[in-house]
């Protein structure tokens, strides 16, 4: 018997996984994203950081000892130092409140901590001085007795905290619903009380979303502009903060002394990112062993 | 420790997860609460382990009114359906953490709580898994570790969900046989909640068949497979 094989051209089949593109698609995309991320990131700090250098290091650092931008920065400063703490403990409170237990109006309280996120900066500005200007019957009572709120730092720290508000409240809730709730209520039946359950389990478990809710909530608090624009009564030395008096100088030609103070603050920013990443590497098997299991 | 259920009921909003239910459980039984899901058993437990509270009926311990005591003064060693160990703490952690977290008056010295974490890495059989993290263990050896955290409070009886819900079938029989030794070495009372009758069935010493909000039938698992008192209850245990 003379069983002949039919002589098939071996044809070469190129196999490509379902989630591989062809090399032009590739290129294309990559391209575009890169394109992208200089026009709208590389080039805007470049530019801030030559146009702070323009006239050399000596005009830059002139221009920052001036009286009135060490005030900005110290001012800019203190606002964080205290709005970052307080809107860190309010997110943390609502987040385990919003998720550990069940209540009537429970949407609403979340609607009700993302409304800065909707509302114009400009306008929460306006609806403190409003609330607490002169003109209003408690601004005047404070006033009176020597609590100005309004123009000036209470004020200020006010509608920095009203705008980075949800910041840590929205990084963690997410978070703290996905735990759920059965670790705490293990901690229960092992005999911990509510506090030490509060920080011997949930904190821990949240730590990292807390991290980065803060570090999100500091760059806001340092860089809002539009609030505290309208509650500081931007008074050159002694209500301006670091935005604030780097618009007006801009405003006013002084384009050395304005990105040069410009450049700090990005800094400021750059260096939050590098925290984040320092401490994302150093711990980033305690990070993959906390994720759920 | 002797358990009595006096009429406990409990309801969601409108719902109700438990019509009045009454139920005695002699000291050192191993007893399965049978039933599918939504039948109430998971509430019962949760009741008995201070994380829900009765809208109604009274849970005795030892012919005494347990009703009001906090989850932490009722000293029940509970087990999670999927266990909750503290994943951001080792073994040894998660296991010391219910000596570790008792007023100082009566939390036992350093070296006498890890010798205790010592014994019950024996008692589970995994001695060596001390300083490993939750994530780094297979599922079998999370259940234990949850089983050995839960006895390490002393605890007066022992409520598991669905100890074996999350294994696969293999490890899951070795870890039946597992418990029961455990049961017996402690003389524990012991409750589980399972929606597998087989499991109820080989494991328990009284079984408590539980459908909707209700216990349909309370007996030792030959007098269930014998005499099954509604059609439910047939219905339930042979298929």
């Amino acid at each position: 018997m003379s069983d002949t094989v039919p002589d098939t051209p071996i044809t070469r089949v190129r196999f490509r996984s379902a989630t591989d593109e062809r090399l032009w698609v590739k290129v294309v995309l990559i391209a575009v994203a890169v394109l992208g991320i200089a026009i709208l990131v590389f080039a805007p700090l470049a530019v801030v950081f030559t146009e702070a250098l323009a006239k050399g290091w000596q005009a830059a650092l002139q221009a920052l000892s001036s009286r009135d931008v060490q005030s900005a920065i110290r001012l800019t400063l203190l606002i964080a130092a205290i709005s970052v703490p307080m809107t860190a403990i309010f997110g943390v409170a609502a987040a385990w409140f919003i998720t550990k237990f069940d209540f009537r109006g429970k949407a609403f309280l979340i609607t009700l901590i993302d409304l800065p996120f909707s509302i114009s900066p400009v306008v929460a500005g306006l609806c403190f001085v409003l609330a607490f200007g002169a003109n209003s019957a408690m601004g005047s009572w404070l006033v009176a007795n020597g609590y100005p709120i309004v123009f000036a730092l209470p004020g200020i720290v006010m509608a920095t905290m009203f705008v980075t508000f949800p910041f840590v409240a929205r990084e963690l809730i997410p978070v703290m619903i996905e735990q759920g709730r059965s670790e705490e209520e293990a901690a229960l039946t092992l005999g911990a009380s509510g506090w030490r359950v509060f920080f011997t389990v949930t904190l821990p478990n949240i730590r990292w979303a807390l991290l980065y809710g803060v570090l999100l909530c500091n760059a806001r608090a340092m860089g809002e502009f539009g609030a505290v624009a309208v509650v500081s009564g931007k008074i050159r030395g002694q209500t301006a903060t670091m935005p604030i008096t780097i618009e007006m100088m801009y405003n006013e030609y002084m384009s050395v002394a304005a990105f040069s103070l410009a450049a700090v603050l990005t800094a400021l920013a750059l260096l939050t990112l590098l925290l984040k990443t320092v401490l994302e590497l150093r711990y980033a098997d305690q990070l993959a062993a906390t994720r759920r299991h | 420790m002797h358990i009595e259920i006096d009429e406990i009921a409990k309801s969601f909003g409108t719902t109700a997860a438990l019509h009045p239910v009454s139920l005695a459980i002699p000291s050192g039984a191993l007893v399965a609460l049978l039933g599918p899901s939504g039948s109430g058993k998971t509430t019962l437990l949760r009741i008995l382990g201070g994380l829900e509270y009765p809208t109604s009926g009274r849970v005795l311990f030892d012919a005494q009114d347990a009703t009001g005591m906090t989850v932490q003064q009722r000293r029940a060693g509970f087990m999670f359906q999927s266990y909750a160990l503290f994943r951001h703490m080792t073994v040894f952690e998660n296991i010391a953490y219910g000596l570790r977290a008792r007023p100082r008056a009566q939390r036992p010295p350093r070296d006498e709580i890890a010798r205790r974490v010592t014994k019950l890495l024996d008692l589970i059989q995994l001695p060596d898994i001390a300083a490993r993290y939750p994530s780094q263990l297979s599922g079998g050896q999370r259940q234990r570790v949850a089983l050995a955290r839960a006895l390490a409070i002393e605890p007066r009886m022992l409520l598991l969900d669905e100890p074996f819900g999350a294994l696969d079938a293999k490890v899951r029989r070795e870890l039946r046989h597992g418990l029961r030794e455990i049961h017996d070495t402690t003389g524990l009372t012991t409750i589980f909640v399972t929606h597998d009758q087989e499991e109820a069935m080989e494991l328990a010493d009284l079984v408590v068949v539980m459908s909707m909000g209700r216990i349909e039938q309370v007996g030792r698992p030959q007098d269930i497979r014998a005499r099954p008192a509604t059609a439910f209850v047939r219905e339930f245990i042979t298929g």
